[in-house]
């Protein structure tokens, strides 16, 4: 009771109060006007024409709203020698990440759950490794992936790519769901063992259904990671099977004269609309997925 | 007729630590069979081997006249009941009772017919679109024993599945899972850490420590006639007295000497044992002193004890007194004259009394 009078916040007037409020909320603002800049200055860029782009202020809204940049962009723009703009490589990208959000998500559901219900010997040491795993630079694994991809016959192909991309996801998958599973009592395995459910059956019946907000944490996670990756994309890609991030390089690095500001904004914002639309759509439940495991229902 | 569960020389390691020793039971079709023991004694170790989700270390075991010594859970016949319920969180209680039948491709008419019944005798029918989220403690009890009951295995088997209710609750499914037990006949294994459980539902006990089986019998036999200080110690609320005291011989029997603070000894002839050791531990349940007034049948001797302590419990009122240097509860009579600080003449029945060896804690008569 008495550290009640104690408190600073209490003894203000509400006054002080209201005015602390507004002042946090224009800090944030600020904040937040901060981060959008680079934002409004790509969109405003992208909508000028290389005219208005040339005379005008870079933060001014366009006089006059053109899509051609856009256009350009998406079906016109030069990488190098062909000038088909980001399309191309967009559907590379889509055909990357897709499959291999997919299966590595998958894969690393099965893991987490062989890791945190179906304990075996040597199960923290495999786990142990497959963390280790994460945190390996990928600079690291270049060449010797190279080699193996050639060994394959897998190399500058999409399915490499793909390839690429599972394995080296598996490390996270496996630790969002081994996190998420392992706090699940192992009493519901037992019981689903006694009412003669097999491993699989386990899985696909009780686990899978309980998992939804942490596959959407790791398909977030996982989609963000593929589509955003740059150096796997360049370094085990050939011509016609780039993802969009190569491409994105190539149309700014290889524009020869006069810098098309506007092109290369629509075509960066292009390149970045997947993941921003992922995290709209399921950013609520990237969040709650990710606190799920420390909250006690 | 064969047992229907019948353990041998079933020893049980992790790594290098013994969790379960030698261990022998058996028992016939319609035994309640209760496993109690202090949290740590092996007990739900020696249940999940039982269901087969522990492999064992060595040792057989049968299910019904079958060896299941190397079978999966699902091919023993049994059914288990979980301390957390274990119920499939994002199924209704119908597909919960179900799970069971569905995987092991039941035809659905049976299923169904199956499902009714089960729903209708523990009355959760109005429960069956729910999800376990959605229901009370009590409610989740219920649909985990719908889930056991529905499979009508060979063996029934219960993991403390009382432990999470609040105490009024628990007496209620207590007398409940006995009800059911009457009523069908079934064969039940049953781990409690709780003595009442234990003697009320049971039809034989086995009680346990540091993975070894203490004593098997029956609630009476274990409870009358305890094998050692453990068990004498462990069964019964408020728990057996265990006075140090010294034997003599003399010539009607033997002479227990107790010894005071202050005054005399208590000395009490017993004419039932012979040939016990000098030094003994007595053990006395405290219903076993009575006031000397109020008399009872049996083969009583009498004695003063100052009474320290006089705690009324409603039906009965337990006075603690000071003996051998222990603490000794008696279970008087509600309107028993004993007052703290005073002398009352109590009358211990000697018919009842156990003797221990202070070495092994073995019991002597």
């Amino acid at each position: 009771m008495t550290d009640l009078s104690y408190s600073p916040a209490s003894s203000g007037s509400s006054a002080t109060k209201i005015a602390l409020r507004w002042g946090l909320y224009i800090m944030l603002g600020l904040f937040a006007l901060f981060y959008l800049m680079p934002l409004f200055v790509m969109v405003t860029t992208s909508f000028k024409s290389l005219e208005e782009i040339r005379t005008g202020d870079l933060i001014s809204l366009p006089r006059e709203v053109t899509l051609d940049a856009w256009r350009t962009a998406w079906s016109g723009a030069c990488t190098g020698i062909q000038c088909e703009g980001v399309r191309p490589f967009f559907w590379n990208s889509v055909l990357i990440a897709i499959p291999a959000v997919m299966i590595s998500t998958l894969i690393g559901a099965l893991n987490g759950y062989v890791v945190a219900q179906w304990r075996f010997k040597g199960a923290n040491l495999f786990f142990a490794l497959m963390l280790f795993g994460c945190f390996i630079p990928f600079q690291v694994v270049l060449l010797p992936m190279a080699r193996m991809l050639g060994l394959m016959g897998l190399a500058g192909t999409i399915p490499g790519l793909i390839f690429v991309h599972v394995i080296y996801g598996l490390g996270f998958t496996t630790l969002f769901f081994r996190n998420y599973y392992v706090s699940i009592p192992a009493e519901l395995t037992k019981a689903a063992k006694v009412d003669g459910a097999g491993f699989f059956r386990i899985f696909w019946s009780i686990f899978l259904p309980l998992s939804l907000p942490i596959i959407v944490v790791t398909v977030i996670w996982q989609f963000t990671q593929i589509w955003n990756d740059f150096l796997f994309g360049i370094s085990f890609s050939q011509a016609g099977t780039q993802p969009v991030t190569v491409a994105l390089n190539n149309i700014v690095n290889s524009t020869t004269g006069v810098k098309a500001y506007n092109v290369d904004m629509a075509a960066a914002i292009i390149a970045a609309l997947p993941t921003l639309f992922v995290y709209v759509v399921a950013g609520k439940y990237f969040v709650r997925g990710l606190t799920a495991g420390s909250v006690k229902g | 007729m064969a047992p229907i569960l019948e353990i041998n020389n079933l020893f049980k390691n992790y790594g290098p630590v013994e969790i379960l020793k030698d261990i022998n039971v058996a028992i016939e079709q319609g035994d309640f069979l209760v496993l109690v023991g202090p949290s740590g004694c092996g007990k739900s170790t020696l249940l999940n081997c039982i269901a087969g989700l522990e492999p064992i270390t060595s040792g057989k075991m049968a299910i019904g006249g079958q060896d299941m010594t190397n079978v999966s859970p699902k091919d023993r016949d049994i059914a288990m009941v979980f301390q957390s319920y274990a119920l499939y969180p994002t199924m209704t209680v119908a597909k919960n009772i179900t799970f069971g039948m569905k995987v092991r491709g039941i035809d659905q008419a049976v299923q169904d017919q199956k499902l009714a019944h089960v729903a209708q005798q523990l009355q959760i029918e109005p429960l069956l679109n729910r999800k376990p989220g959605q229901l009370s403690g009590g409610q989740r009890q219920r649909v985990a024993m719908g889930r056991a009951l529905v499979r009508d295995p060979k063996l029934f088997l219960f993991d403390e599945p009382l432990s999470n209710l609040d105490a009024k609750l628990r007496v209620e499914m207590r007398t409940e899972i006995k009800a059911l037990h009457q009523r069908l006949g079934a064969s039940m294994v049953y781990v409690t850490h709780d003595q009442i459980e234990a003697m009320t539902l049971a039809t034989k006990i086995v009680v346990m420590k540091g993975g070894v089986i203490q004593q098997i019998g029956t609630p009476a036999e274990i409870y009358n006639r305890p094998a050692n200080l453990f068990v004498a110690d462990f069964m019964g609320s408020p728990a057996m007295n265990l006075i140090p005291a010294k034997a003599k011989a003399n010539g009607a029997g033997m002479q227990i000497e107790i010894a005071r603070e202050k005054g005399d000894p208590i000395v009490l002839t017993d004419t039932r044992n012979q040939d016990l050791p000098e030094n003994v531990i007595l053990g006395v349940r405290p219903e076993d002193i009575a006031d000397a007034a109020i008399g009872r049948g049996g083969d009583t001797q009498e004695a003063d004890c100052i009474i320290d302590i006089v705690e009324p419990a409603g039906a009965d009122t337990f006075a603690v007194m000071q003996l051998g240097g222990k603490h000794v509860t008696a279970r008087l009579h509600a309107e028993t004259t004993a007052a703290a600080g005073t002398a009352q003449r109590l009358a211990f029945d000697l018919g009842k009394v156990s003797y221990f060896a202070p070495e092994t804690g073995l019991r002597l008569n």
